[in-house]
């Protein structure tokens, strides 16, 4: 565990750099996540990020496969929109923590 | 006399039986169980076909042979079950009710959830070992291919026996090194993870194996499509991987019986609660095995722990007491990695797999996360384990809890 000062918020985070604490996000945080990982966020992505986050506040176990029926963005476009490794990203990205391996 | 119902007579569903006949008198409870096959299948064997150490006969019992008498055995498939109702339909409009259901079901490969999978090469060049069909067509395939691009591919987690697809890109090293012909083989393992396996030890591991034996990793390759044509998989971040003949782990999915009773997730699996084994919505159902959402590996020695959770479970609360019996997602899995050796993992939901000695600490005789000749002669003895033992419900000097004693951390 870390702080880090991200976008002029004092934040808390993991060894592999997602946040301990979602509701220390916002949206100025996750342009700043997003431009370390080489994306410059749209509205799509931000809808995409809604949807993890209310998700993930309801308590549900997220998968690629569930993202991509949310009717935001197929799995195809979610590859597109967050390169290299979809859900692990937009998780970083949205603030909320890594998704759980698969055993 | 209350009235318990099992769906599915494979591992989980046979083991419930067997205790629960044991456990209550004839008066007490009249138990059922349910399946629409004949044959059980020795799962754990499917791998061992298509390089001819295991056939059809070694893998095959009649499912009559393991459910104890004084249980109802019906064969006949199940249309629907209506849990508000308490009952199952069965086809031909037989009604089964119940008070308490305990759901057995499994999981199973779906080819036509990929889109290409279940094309002109199915069973020609692309094939799973999965399913009886699957190893025997491989087993055909093997035999006079000269060689080429293999390449074994996991569509997506979660899959039944996570170490099983490494256990046949092992084994296919072996075969083909026997056969003489391993030069002209070009082995791919291609996964939708970060590395070989799903956890950090076991995954170093298993990945220098892999490594050690001359096949190529390809991670992270999440599958869109199998192109016929071209004799690719295609990523959806638009990798392709070309092949001659392709094995496939295709999505696996809960009982299509599941959707229609409205009571899975999106492929199929009942939210469980992963302490009790109850079922997350209805208080008088159990789920055990592979068609439960718990988050540990979909595999017999999962079921075969499990089993003991549920059946205590259910007597609490047959008998008004509350449930204590917590599982602990226990997992043990012997790994074949070829050449007459052999791994073993056991983990749970908390400690990933370490290494050191199982079943007694210090002692053995086998040796956790090590490649070994007496791990592998475990894997081979075990089946008749399964047979004898542990589907009959026979004490085995294992404890359903995992254990850290004996191993390193």
């Amino acid at each position: 565990m870390a702080q880090k000062t991200i976008a002029g918020h004092s934040v808390n985070l993991t060894d592999e750099g997602y946040l301990e604490d979602h509701t220390q996000w916002n949206s100025e945080i996750a342009k700043e996540i997003a431009r370390e990982e080489g994306i410059e966020l749209t509205d799509k992505h931000f809808q995409v990020l809604e949807f993890l986050r209310k998700k993930f506040e309801e308590g549900t176990e997220l998968t690629i496969r569930k993202v991509g029926k949310s009717g935001i963005a197929d799995i195809k476009e979610l590859y597109r929109l967050f390169p290299g490794g979809p859900l692990k990203k937009s998780s970083r990205i949205a603030g909320i923590p890594k998704p759980t391996s698969c055993v | 006399m209350k009235k318990i119902v099992i769906l599915g007579a494979g591992t989980g569903g046979t083991i419930m039986a067997n205790k629960l006949r044991k456990a209550l008198d004839k008066g007490e409870a009249e138990i059922t169980i349910v399946d629409r096959d004949k044959t059980h299948y020795y799962q754990p064997g499917l791998l061992f076909i298509p390089f001819g150490i295991y056939n059809r006969d070694d893998v095959i019992k009649p499912k009559a042979d393991f459910i104890p008498p004084g249980v109802k055995l019906v064969f006949k498939s199940i249309e629907k079950i209506e849990p508000s109702e308490n009952r199952v339909l069965l086809e031909g409009g037989q009604v089964l009710n119940y008070d308490y259901l305990i759901i057995a079901t499994g999981t199973n490969i779906d080819i036509d959830e990929t889109p290409g999978m279940n094309g002109e090469l199915w069973g020609k060049r692309i094939f799973d070992f999965y399913t009886i069909e699957g190893a025997t067509a491989l087993r055909e395939f093997f035999r006079d291919w000269e060689g080429g691009n293999m390449v074994v591919n996991v569509a997506e987690y979660p899959i039944k026996c996570p170490v099983a697809p490494l256990e046949f890109t092992f084994l296919a090293d072996s075969y083909f090194t026997e056969a003489g012909i391993r030069d002209k083989v070009n082995i791919s393992y291609v996964t939708p993870l970060s590395g070989a396996f799903t956890k950090p030890k076991a995954s170093k591991m298993l990945g220098e194996l892999l490594v050690e034996k001359n096949i190529n990793v390809i991670p992270e390759f999440s599958l869109e499509s199998v192109d016929n044509e071209k004799r690719v998989i295609r990523s959806y971040d638009e990798r392709e991987v070309p092949f001659d003949v392709l094995t496939i782990i295709p999505t696996n999915k809960g009982s299509a019986l599941v959707e229609k009773s409205g009571m899975g997730d999106d492929l199929n699996f009942i939210p469980t609660d992963k302490y009790t084994l109850r079922s997350k919505n209805y208080e008088n159902i159990f789920v055990l095995g592979d068609a439960s959402d718990i988050p540990t590996s979909k595999a017999g020695s999962v079921v075969h722990f499990a089993s003991d959770v549920v059946f205590d479970n259910l007597m609490s609360l047959m008998e008004g007491r509350p449930m204590k019996a917590k599982f602990d997602g226990h997992s043990n899995c012997y790994i074949e990695t070829g050449f007459g050796k052999g791994s073993i993992i056991d983990f749970n939901y908390d400690t990933e797999p370490l290494p050191g000695t199982f079943p007694l600490p210090g002692i053995g005789p086998f040796g956790l996360l090590q490649n070994t000749k007496m791990n592998h002669y475990g894997k081979v003895l075990f089946r008749w384990l399964y047979w004898h033992i542990i589907l009959k419900d026979k004490e085995l000097p294992i404890e359903s809890q995992m254990t850290m004693a004996g191993k390193k951390l």
